[in-house]
C-alpha cells in the first residue's frame, strides 16, 4: 500500500474474528466460523480502500468491527494512532463521529417514522448540537451536500427512490465531518444510472473534505472507478492487497486473477474470455487447510494443501500470501480499455 | 434463423391505488431459433413483466393487454388457460432470480423436478427419473442419489440456480426466459452460469430470452440484445452492432454509466429521474431526459428506424440524421 510516511488515519492490524455457532438440538455442540484471520490493513487520510470478495469472504465484518459494532477475537484497530480497544468508554463514544457508515439498503436502514430532518438531527443532537439555528443551518448545509434540497426536509423515507435514500444515508454520516466513512455495498442496490451519480457524489464528497473510504464491494468495476488500494479477500483472509492500479491491472493471486475475469465485460468482442472458476466458495466453519483457495487453484500445488502461505511484498506495495514465485503476475485481459474507447458520444 | 417468438406492439396496464399503470407501451421483440435475445433495462422498465406475459404469469385479473404474442402459429395472449398451460414448462420455461424463492424447501431436489415431468409428459416414474438424472447432467450437476436426495437449502446459490434451469428444461422447452437468473449470486458463479446458458444454447438449440438490468451480461452472453426504457423498446439489435454503434440516446446514455475502466469524476449521469408510468411523458418517453430531444419528441411517438443490418431505434432524432444521410 502507498504510504505518505504519517501515522494512517486506520489501521486494522491481525484482525481475527471468530463466531461461535452453537448447534444441535441441545445447543451444546458448537461450530467456529472463522469469519476474518489476520486481516492488516491501512487508511490514509483522503483515500479509499476497498475490500473486495464473494460473499462469506469476511469483508462486511472487517467493516463492522471497524464500525465497533462487532468485538474483536484477537487483533487491534488503531484510529489515528489510538487502540479503539484499549481506551476508555468515554474516549471510545467520543472517537465514535470519526468513523460513520453507510449501508447497502438504506431504504431499510433510515426509520420510516422520523423525517429527512429528524434522521440528519439526531447524530447532530446525540453529540451535542441541541437545537436552534445552528442545527438547521448545518442540515440545510447537508443536504445541500448531497444533492438535495430543502423542499426534502419533511418527508419521511417511504417518499424518495433508492438513490435518494442513499444521500439521505450519506448526508447523516457525513453530520458529525467523520474523517472516515465505512461503504458497504453503496450502490449494488441501484441502478446504473443511479449509481454513476452516486459514485461522482461520493468522489466529490472525498475530495472536497479529505474524506477516507473504507469501501465493502463485489463489484469490481465500481471498485476501480474509486478506489485507491485494493485488499481482495478469501474465505476470511487477505489474499492480495497493493494499489488499485497494481491489484486491478497485474494481479499477483490467482484468487484475484480470476475474480477479475469473472467480471463480464461490456464489450462482446471478449466474449468467450469470461473465466470459469469451478466450485464453491468452501464454509467457513471447516475452512481448507492450508492456503484457503488450494481446492479451486488452477495453480495448486503440493505445498499448498499443507502450509498457510504468509503474506509478503512481492512488488512495491502490493502483498500477497501465495506459494507461487515471487515474480508471477497475471495477465488481465484489457477489454474495458477498449470499451471505453469504442463508447460513442453522439446518436448515429 | 426463423423466428420462434414474435411479440407485435405488446401494450399491458395494470390498475392500482395511484391509478392505471402503463407498463408497456408497444412493444415489439422477435427471438428466433436457437438464439439468446438480451432484454437490458433499469428496475421499472418492463422487462420483468414482458417475459411474465408471455407465460401468462402477470396478474390477469388486474391487467388489461393489446397486441400479439406469437408463437407457433398461435397468440398466447388470446389462448385459453388449458392452451396456455401446454405451453408453460413443455415448450416455454422460465427461471428466475432468486432460485431459492422458486423452489419448495419441503420438498426434495429430485422429487420437484419428477413431479414436473410427470405434469408435462404422459412416463412413468423411472423414466422421469431418468429424464431429472439427463436434465442434471445437462446443467453440470452430479446425478447421483445425494444431490436427488437434498433440500433446497442444503444447496449453493450457484446449484439452486442449476437445479432451477434443469427444471426449466427437463421437458425438452423450445424457449427459456431466465429473468436475472445471475443478479442474486457472486461474480465466479456467475459466470459459470453464463457459461452454462451459451452451451444450452449450442448443445441444446435452446432459444432464451435472458432479462439483465446489466449491460456487460447482455454483451458477454446475448446473439441479439432489446433495449427497455419505461415500458417501450428503443433500440433492437444484434448485440455487437448495439454495442459497438449504440444509436438511441438512451442506449448511449445508460452505456457511459457504466464504471468499467473509468474513474469516478469521468462518470457520465443521465438527468433527471425514471418517469412515473401512471402519468407517463407524451410522445417518446425519454424525452424529458434526453439530450438531443426536439419539438417533436414531447408530441409523436417515435416509429423504428432502421440504422444497420436487422437493427432498428426509435428515435425522431436519429431518424432525422438518417434521412440527412
Amino acid at each position: 500500500m502507498t504510504s505518505n510516511g504519517d501515522t494512517p488515519l486506520l489501521r486494522v492490524e491481525d484482525l481475527t474474528v471468530h463466531f461461535r455457532l452453537r448447534r444441535g438440538i441441545s445447543r451444546k455442540s458448537v461450530d467456529v466460523v472463522n469469519a476474518v484471520d489476520d486481516v492488516t490493513l491501512e487508511i490514509h487520510r483522503g483515500q479509499t480502500l476497498a475490500l473486495v470478495g464473494e460473499s462469506g469472504s469476511g469483508k462486511t465484518t472487517v467493516a463492522e468491527t471497524v464500525m465497533q459494532l462487532t468485538k474483536p477475537t484477537s487483533g487491534r484497530i488503531l484510529l489515528d494512532g489510538l487502540d479503539l480497544s484499549s481506551v476508555s468508554r468515554r474516549e471510545r463514544r467520543e472517537s465514535r463521529h470519526k468513523v460513520q457508515m453507510v449501508l447497502q439498503d438504506s431504504y431499510s436502514s433510515l426509520d420510516p417514522r422520523m423525517t429527512v430532518h429528524d434522521l440528519i438531527a439526531e447524530p447532530l443532537r446525540t453529540h451535542g448540537i441541541r437545537g436552534g439555528a445552528e442545527l438547521e443551518r448545518r442540515i440545510a448545509a447537508l443536504l445541500e451536500m448531497v444533492d438535495l434540497g430543502t423542499q426534502h426536509l419533511w418527508r419521511r423515507s417511504h417518499e424518495f427512490s433508492g438513490g435518494q435514500c442513499q444521500r439521505i444515508a450519506i448526508a447523516r454520516a457525513l453530520a458529525l465531518k467523520p474523517e472516515i466513512v465505512v461503504l458497504d455495498e453503496p450502490t449494488s442496490a441501484l441502478d446504473v444510472s443511479v449509481q454513476a451519480r452516486m459514485l461522482s457524489l461520493l468522489w466529490d464528497l472525498q475530495k472536497k473534505s479529505q474524506l477516507a473510504y473504507l469501501l465493502v464491494a463485489h463489484d469490481l468495476a465500481v471498485v476501480e472507478s474509486v478506489a485507491d488500494a485494493v485488499a481482495v479477500m478469501y474465505l476470511g483472509r487477505i489474499v492480495e492487497i497493493g494499489s488499485a492500479d497494481q491489484v486491478l491491472h497485474r494481479p499477483r493471486h490467482p484468487y484475484s486473477s480470476a475474480l477479475l475475469a469473472s467480471v463480464p465485460s461490456p464489450d462482446p468482442e471478449d466474449r468467450g474470455r469470461l473465466a470459469v472458476l469451478e466450485g464453491d466458495v468452501p464454509s467457513a466453519i471447516n475452512p481448507p487447510a492450508g492456503c484457503r483457495f488450494h481446492p479451486r487453484c488452477p495453480h495448486r500445488m503440493s505445498v499448498c494443501e499443507t502450509e498457510t502461505p504468509v503474506m509478503r511484498e512481492v512488488a512495491d506495495g502490493v502483498s500477497r500470501a501465495c506459494h507461487l514465485p515471487d515474480d508471477t503476475v497475471f495477465d488481465r485481459f484489457e477489454g474495458d480499455r477498449r470499451a471505453r474507447e469504442l463508447r460513442q458520444t453522439a446518436p448515429i | 434463423m426463423t423466428d420462434l417468438l414474435e411479440i407485435r406492439e405488446l401494450t399491458l396496464e395494470f390498475r392500482s391505488l395511484r391509478g392505471v399503470v402503463k407498463a408497456l407501451d408497444g412493444v415489439n421483440l422477435t427471438v428466433r431459433e436457437g438464439e439468446i435475445l438480451g432484454l437490458v433495462g433499469e428496475s421499472g422498465c418492463g422487462k420483468t413483466v414482458t417475459g411474465l406475459s408471455v407465460l401468462g404469469l402477470h396478474s390477469s385479473r388486474q391487467t388489461t393487454t393489446g397486441g400479439e404474442i406469437l408463437f407457433e402459429g398461435g397468440d398466447l395472449l388470446t389462448e385459453g388457460d388449458a392452451k396456455l398451460q401446454e405451453t408453460r414448462g413443455r415448450k416455454i420455461s422460465m427461471v428466475f432470480q432468486d432460485p431459492l424463492a422458486s423452489l419448495n424447501p419441503v420438498f426434495r431436489v429430485g422429487e420437484q423436478i419428477i413431479r414436473v415431468i410427470q405434469e408435462h409428459r404422459n412416463v412413468v416414474k423411472s423414466e422421469a427419473e431418468d429424464l431429472t438424472r439427463n436434465a442434471l447432467a445437462d446443467t453440470g450437476l452430479p446425478t447421483d442419489k445425494s444431490l436427488l436426495r437434498s433440500y433446497p437449502h442444503q444447496l449453493s446459490g450457484g446449484m439452486r440456480q442449476r437445479v432451477c434451469m434443469a427444471m426449466a428444461i427437463s421437458c425438452g422447452s423450445r424457449l427459456l426466459i431466465a429473468d436475472e437468473p445471475t443478479t442474486a449470486l457472486d461474480v465466479t458463479i456467475q459466470a459459470q452460469i453464463l457459461r452454462l446458458l451459451l452451451r444450452l444454447r449450442d448443445e441444446h438449440d435452446l432459444a432464451q430470452i435472458l432479462i439483465t438490468h446489466n449491460v456487460a451480461v447482455a454483451a458477454q452472453a446475448c446473439d441479439r440484445v432489446a433495449v427497455m426504457y419505461a415500458g417501450t423498446v428503443v433500440e433492437q439489435g444484434p448485440t455487437t452492432s448495439i454495442m459497438k454503434h449504440p444509436a438511441h440516446p438512451y442506449t448511449i446514455a445508460l452505456y457511459q454509466c457504466l464504471p468499467h475502466g473509468k474513474r469516478a469524476d469521468e462518470l457520465r449521469t443521465i438527468p433527471g429521474t425514471v418517469p412515473d408510468l401512471v402519468a407517463p411523458p407524451t410522445g417518446c418517453r425519454f424525452h424529458p431526459r434526453c439530450d438531443y430531444a426536439m419539438d417533436v419528441c414531447a408530441v409523436t411517438k417515435p416509429m423504428p428506424t432502421v440504422v444497420a443490418d436487422a437493427h432498428w431505434a426509435t428515435c425522431h432524432y436519429v431518424a432525422a440524421r438518417m434521412e440527412d444521410g
